[in-house]
């Protein structure tokens, strides 16, 4: 057992678990920040992404032990105050979610994307987005609403 | 109806500063206002009177309304309270939606089977089976607030009207809105059943068929939508599984006391087909499940190989006994016999798997002497929805709450209890403490209940004009009953069919996944329809229309998807289009795609699908398009990718990167869906898009290059296989 200080959405969050304790389990078990979900464990479906300093990360597969002094995580809960970044507004005006699970995944993926690259095109979408599953088959809605924050983000410049 | 006098004084109803229950009978029982807070209270009375408890209206007038199906993206959780919310005419804008208790005397639909009252959220039926139910107890809270607010102004009910929320004087234009009549709230002596003609005309719809903001969409892109997986509870430990690859061994474990010895495991739970570990966390839970040393015995599948057993199969389809027997119209020997020609074509598909997104969980928590039970889970429901439960533990159904949760992913996996009854099992050790028990993706895919392995063995005969003048269609597969649905034809003219499926046991764990046997069945049907025109130097679209003479409602859909395709215009070179028509939940619909294929990597790429449905009054239009888009894309995965195997009985898959999905690499251009108007009583459209996809992607390989493809999945290399033959 150890003691692990993490700043998660600009919080401080301590924890006491196992050396080699998967972000995952620390974010969501042990720190009831549930919007993050376990899908396979093994990154090939990407329903636990986070941003570590901006970077989306497979939560998974991260050892809390990996972490290194000052990083910042960010969650789904954190992207904003009132669940009403861009891409979120994007997201329900595009009726993107079914089931929802793979949800929180996609979105923290997608702030990446666009984070890096405003205006993506297409292809540039479904590549960057390719590691991310949903069953539920609502890949068209989400490049559809990825679109449509991107426009309104040229849009407000 | 009940016209008995209640023996409460009917102004005796309690009230709080914020709001009262408006318990609206569904039956014409005598409906009551208690208020919402006093749970004991609302106790007492339900024991008095079944009441069913559709809406809450506070006096702010905020109104929550019971959705009383599950929620696994398929929108039930905005189209039913639609539905009440219409006929209440309650101001939408002012509703809030929660799940309803799960009590099947009150919430239950008799839509599957009249007289019947059961809760299950399957078959595409959510919308089908509670249409009128919802309608009726939201007219009923209309009558209510309409018959208090006649008592109050002391005018005729029939000078009374409602607008969005407001109960209007339509004399004087006075008006009152819901929250405001709270006060005043009388329950009339008896309650009208309303007939159809009384309910709402589709011209006076504000809400159906208008595409309303799924209402918990905000929950689930702000990532607090609450799955099973994510409650946690004070004192809650956690467990987990082993249940090896071959479905029911029995494990005997080798290395007990190594295991108890790890830290945080509480205890070690044996069932008859795998051990379970009870842990203070997950990790640890998942860290001793890892080590645990288990001999497995063997089981019924032991010595299955799934990639050598299609010989077997056909074996059995050549057989001269007949299988059970679900169709038998006409004389098909006779049409064989004085055919012009005849087709006799098999078809394969592998075993699928769920493979939902959020990998099967639940929560339980029994007290001490194991009397009561609360559970957590994203089901299906079904029958008395307690879930196996009571049967568990030797208590009665009132015993038992289930507190239904969002499901990440159905498809008819939900609708087994496994998941809840081995926690079950793992709570009973623990008792009072909540036990949350996961499986993981391995356990999920692994220990799955898949849509069978199967082969369709089929048989035409064409009339010297081309007429087909009989079909055939013999299933053999593992639990013929999963693998018949969409064996019948009774949208084509057909005189004379036959169709039957023979059963064989492999010990695999089996289930109903999205469509059942409409899948198989279709694709097997739908691409012999098309060998048949290629034969005759038909179109393929030419011979629909002929066999749908005496169906105009599938013939609409066919002319829609036609026109929507432009299939009179040939696609560019290196593509084709490939059609296919099917009914499914009572929906038709025709599906047309565009492919290309890649001839070195056997890669076939869909670029267009589009499908025309008539499914009956639509509630929810956009929801209904989603659930197309999504059940042709996990038709797709399916199709083009997915396939669960076995080496001497063993599961060979056991996370996504051997059990592949769809991506979004993968996605076409557009996928379209038209939904032709009508009065129809609404239809199931969850399952309607999945299996269009394997015959109109065949069809549409016959047409780009003249070979057929037979064997579901058409993996890149089957593809191969059939292109250099």
């Amino acid at each position: 057992m150890a003691t692990y200080t993490l700043d998660i959405n600009n919080a401080e969050h301590t924890v006491e678990v196992a050396e080699g304790t998967s972000l995952l389990w620390v974010i969501r078990e042990h720190l009831g920040l549930t919007g993050t979900k376990y899908g396979c464990g093994i990154a090939q479906c990407g329903s636990c992404t986070i941003h570590i300093d901006g970077s989306p990360t497979r939560a998974c597969i991260m050892r809390v032990d990996n972490l290194k002094e000052g990083q910042k995580i960010t969650t789904i809960e954190g992207l904003s105050e009132n669940g009403d970044h861009p891409l979120q507004l994007a997201w329900i005006e595009a009726q993107a979610p079914q089931c929802g699970y793979c949800q929180s995944g996609q979105i923290m993926q997608a702030t990446a994307l666009l984070e890096g690259n405003s205006s993506p095109s297409r292809d540039e979408i479904k590549t960057y987005m390719n590691g991310n599953l949903c069953r539920c088959g609502t890949y068209m809605r989400i490049v559809k609403a990825i679109e449509l924050a991107s426009e309104e983000q040229i849009a407000t410049r | 109806m009940n016209t008995t006098t209640p023996s409460i004084d009917r102004r005796q109803f309690l009230k709080t500063t914020s709001g009262v229950a408006l318990f609206i009978g569904v039956s014409g029982m005598l409906p009551l206002a208690i208020s919402c807070k006093n749970e004991k209270e609302i106790q007492l009375q339900l024991e008095k009177h079944p009441l069913t408890a559709w809406v809450q209206i506070s006096e702010d007038g905020q109104i929550t309304i019971y959705n009383p199906a599950a929620e696994m993206g398929q929108g039930s959780m905005t189209s039913l309270p639609v539905l009440f919310a219409e006929e209440m005419d309650a101001d939408w804008s002012k509703v809030k939606v929660a799940f309803s208790p799960q009590d099947v005397a009150i919430y239950g639909t008799e839509g599957w089977r009249p007289g019947t009252r059961i809760l299950m959220s399957a078959g595409s039926r959510v919308t089908k089976s509670y249409f009128e139910v919802m309608r009726n107890a939201g007219a009923q809270a209309r009558y209510v607030l309409l018959a208090s607010a006649a008592k109050h102004w002391q005018v005729p009910i029939a000078e009374l009207g409602t607008d969005q929320g407001f109960v209007i004087n339509t004399q004087n234009d006075e008006k009152i809105g819901y929250g405001e009549l709270i006060p005043y709230l009388e329950m009339p002596e008896t309650l009208p059943d309303f007939t159809p003609e009384q309910l709402k005309q589709p011209k006076d719809f504000r809400l159906i068929g208008r595409d309303i903001p799924r209402t918990e969409i905000p929950t689930k892109v702000d990532g607090s939508a609450q799955f099973a997986g994510d409650v946690r509870l004070p004192d809650m430990i956690y467990g987990v599984l082993e249940r090896g690859n071959l479905h029911g061994a029995k494990p005997t474990l080798t290395n007990e006391s190594e295991i108890l010895a790890i830290e945080g495991v509480l205890k070690l739970v044996p069932f008859d087909y795998a051990i379970g570990i009870i842990a203070s966390s997950l990790e640890q839970a998942l860290a001793a499940k890892k080590l645990l040393k288990i001999d497995w015995s063997d089981a019924e599948a032991t010595g299955f190989n799934s990639e050598e057993i299609f010989d077997e199969y056909e074996k059995i389809a050549a057989e001269n006994k007949k299988g059970r027997i679900i169709t038998e119209i006409g004389n098909v020997q006779q049409a064989l016999r004085s055919a012009a020609r005849t087709y006799t074509v098999d078809f394969k598909n592998d075993y699928v798997c769920h493979a939902q997104m959020e990998p099967l969980n639940s929560v339980v928590q029994l007290t001490e002497d194991l009397k009561n039970a609360e559970v957590w889970a994203g089901s299906q429901q079904g029958g008395d929805g307690k879930l196996g439960v009571p049967e568990a533990l030797g208590i009665p159904p009132e015993n038992v709450k289930i507190n239904l949760q969002y499901l990440g992913g159905g498809f008819g996996r939900r609708s087994m209890t496994d998941f809840v009854v081995e926690c079950v099992t793992l709570a009973k050790e623990m008792a009072p403490r909540p036990v949350k028990l996961i499986w993981t993706r391995e356990d999920d895919l692994t220990y799955g209940a898949y849509r069978p392995l199967s082969l369709q063995r089929l048989t035409a005969s064409t009339d010297r004009q081309g007429n087909i003048t009989s079909l055939s269609h013999c299933v053999v597969a593992d639990n013929g009953n999963l693998a018949t649905s969409g064996i019948r034809n009774a949208y084509y003219d057909i005189p004379n069919q036959f169709a039957e499926s023979r059963g064989i046991s492999r010990g695999i764990r089996l289930k109903h996944w999205r469509a059942v046997g409409h899948g198989p069945n279709k694709f097997a049907i739908e691409a012999l329809l098309d060998d048949i025109a290629l034969d005759q130097g038909t179109d393929p679209v030419e011979l629909r229309r002929k066999l749908m003479v005496k169906s105009p409602r599938a013939l609409a859909t066919l002319e829609k998807a036609v026109e929507m395709a432009n299939w009179d215009t040939p696609s560019v070179a290196g593509r084709a289009k490939g059609v296919a028509f099917l009914e499914r939940s009572g929906t038709l619909g025709t599906g047309i795609c565009e492919i290309s294929v890649n001839r070195d990597t056997g890669k076939i790429k869909v670029h267009h699908f589009w499908s025309a449905i008539d499914a009956g009054v639509i509630v929810q239009p956009d929801n209904v398009r989603a659930q197309m888009e999504g059940g042709i894309l996990m038709g797709m995965s399916s199709v083009l990718k997915e396939r669960i195997t076995m080496v001497d009985g063993r599961i060979q898959q056991s996370n996504y990167h051997d059990y592949q999905l769809l991506r979004f690499e993968d996605i076409p251009e557009t996928i379209e869906t038209e939904m032709i108007a009508s009065t129809e009583h609404p239809q199931g459209v969850g399952e309607s898009g999945t299996p269009l996809v394997a015959c109109a992607i065949a069809n549409a390989f016959l047409k780009l290059t003249g070979k057929r493809l037979r064997h579901l999945p058409f993996t890149p290399n089957r593809v191969l296989a059939v292109l250099n033959n």
